[in-house]
């Protein structure tokens, strides 16, 4: 195995360049327990921690790009306001040590359909900014998870940042799991109101092949909604996503949960977490 | 490859170390630094918890190669001149050590939430804050007031 240290981005992805097969490495929280658990030895790490221009974020427009460096206990500390619904998630992720180190970056690599991150990201519509020698793509988040951990990267490609439209309204992320640390989703659920555009956006983590939006869901809850009049939600309506968010799901059964008691706790989370983020909308209050 | 690595504040070379090595192997296994535990290996139970450039870390997730040139903290680093730390002592005094494998990392872990909270945390603070560090034996309750007892001395002394 080879160690290499890059200094500069431009020497990381020469580095990738030279050598595609190379893994990429920040925050160690996932690449090392694959190494130290002997689950898989890669040809080389590249590791990205000195490269200081990766750990910071910047507003750019109506986006936030943040990083690949950048910790989740940073993004909770200086992103909540900003992208509530991805600094919930990131709320879950392990422990304070593991958020201390871990990044949505490596989040993205790892592409584990039960990645915190991947929820939010999709209910926002994130933009993943990809970067080899041989220029930049910008891969819109619905087309990046292509299989179980597997994704739109080429080769020799690394993630530069990721962009994330600021909230323009409400997001809610919800989790299932065993306790309240250091727990792998059992399946998870985000929701974004986009009132400017009169949309909704989704995302459910850990109950398919990869994490996926409930399309239908979305447009039936948009249409349904009352944007203008902002009355209340109507019970039915509500039941009714968390029905179709459910249909969008297409769950197994794993050491960590049955099938159908996924499908079941995803129309749970997408019907509260819906009513969290309408109460905030109308000016209720939480539910 | 040979890692230079600054360890409680004293540089030292470790030499040999293999590129998929982590940081907790390098301290326990190259620099005769056994404070930091191995349990897991996966980030799980806090037993290997260091601070890397003052931030509390699982040594076991570091790769040794990524700690090149940075500082790193452990428990036996607390202990200045043989005194042992608030914390460290008031673990000890509320019997909040047991068999004592977990408590290098809970020391690690408590004395960073202590240092950087104003006052006494909060139960909720706390439980937060040590919630990646497993204790088989104690039922946390004596850490918990472990973690009291030493915030209470540092912030009212």
């Amino acid at each position: 195995m080879d160690f290499l240290r890059p200094l500069t981005w431009e020497q990381a992805l020469a580095y990738k360049a030279e050598r595609p097969e190379a893994t990429p490495i920040q925050g160690g929280t996932d690449v090392m327990v694959e190494i130290n658990l002997d689950k898989g030895r890669p040809a080389a790490l590249i590791d990205l921690n000195p490269v200081a221009e990766l750990t910071r974020w910047s507003t750019a427009g109506p986006e936030i790009r943040v990083g690949s460096g950048v910790t989740y206990t940073r993004l909770i500390a200086e992103l909540g306001p900003l992208l509530p619904g991805l600094a919930q998630a990131s709320r879950t992720v392990g422990s304070p040590q593991i958020r201390n180190r871990g990044t949505v970056a490596g989040n993205l690599g790892a592409a584990s359909p039960a990645g915190d991150a991947h929820p939010p990201l999709l209910a926002s519509g994130a933009i993943v900014e990809a970067e080899s020698v041989r220029g930049t793509r910008m891969i819109p988040i619905t087309e990046f998870y292509t299989g179980v951990k597997r994704h739109a990267l080429e080769p020799d490609e690394l993630i530069r940042a990721v962009r994330i439209p600021a909230a323009t309204g409400p997001q809610y992320f919800s989790k299932i799991g065993t306790r309240n640390a250091m727990v792998i989703a059992v399946c998870s659920f985000a929701v974004a109101l986009h009132p400017g555009e009169r949309r909704v956006g989704t995302g459910i983590g850990s109950a398919a092949p990869t994490p996926r939006r409930a399309a239908e869901a979305e447009e039936f809850v948009a249409a349904e909604l009352d944007w203008e009049g902002r009355s209340p939600l109507d019970p039915d309506v509500a039941r009714r996503f968390g029905e179709l968010v459910a249909g969008a799901a297409a769950p197994i059964d794993d050491v960590r949960g049955r099938a159908d008691y996924r499908l079941h706790s995803l129309a749970v989370m997408a019907r509260r977490t819906l009513g969290w983020a309408w109460n905030d909308y109308t000016g209720r209050g939480p539910a | 490859m040979r890692v230079n690595i600054s360890v409680n504040g004293e540089s030292m070379a470790a030499d040999d170390v293999w590129e998929g090595e982590s940081l907790l192997y390098v301290l326990r296994e190259r620099l005769g630094l056994p404070g930091a535990k191995n349990a897991c290996e996966q980030g799980e139970c806090g037993s290997c918890t260091v601070y890397l450039d003052g931030t509390p870390v699982c040594a076991c997730l570091v790769a040794a190669g990524q700690a090149e040139g940075r500082d790193v903290i452990t428990v036996e680093g607390l202990a200045a001149g043989g005194e042992l730390d608030e914390v460290q002592r008031s673990f000890v005094e509320t019997g909040a050590v047991q068999c004592g494998f977990c408590t290098p990392g809970l020391i690690v872990q408590a004395h960073s939430l202590i240092e950087s909270t104003p006052g006494v945390p909060e139960d909720a603070e706390i439980r937060e804050a040590l919630a990646g560090n497993l204790c088989r034996c104690t039922g946390y309750e004596k850490i918990l007031d472990a973690v009291r007892l030493a915030a209470t001395r540092k912030h009212q002394p």
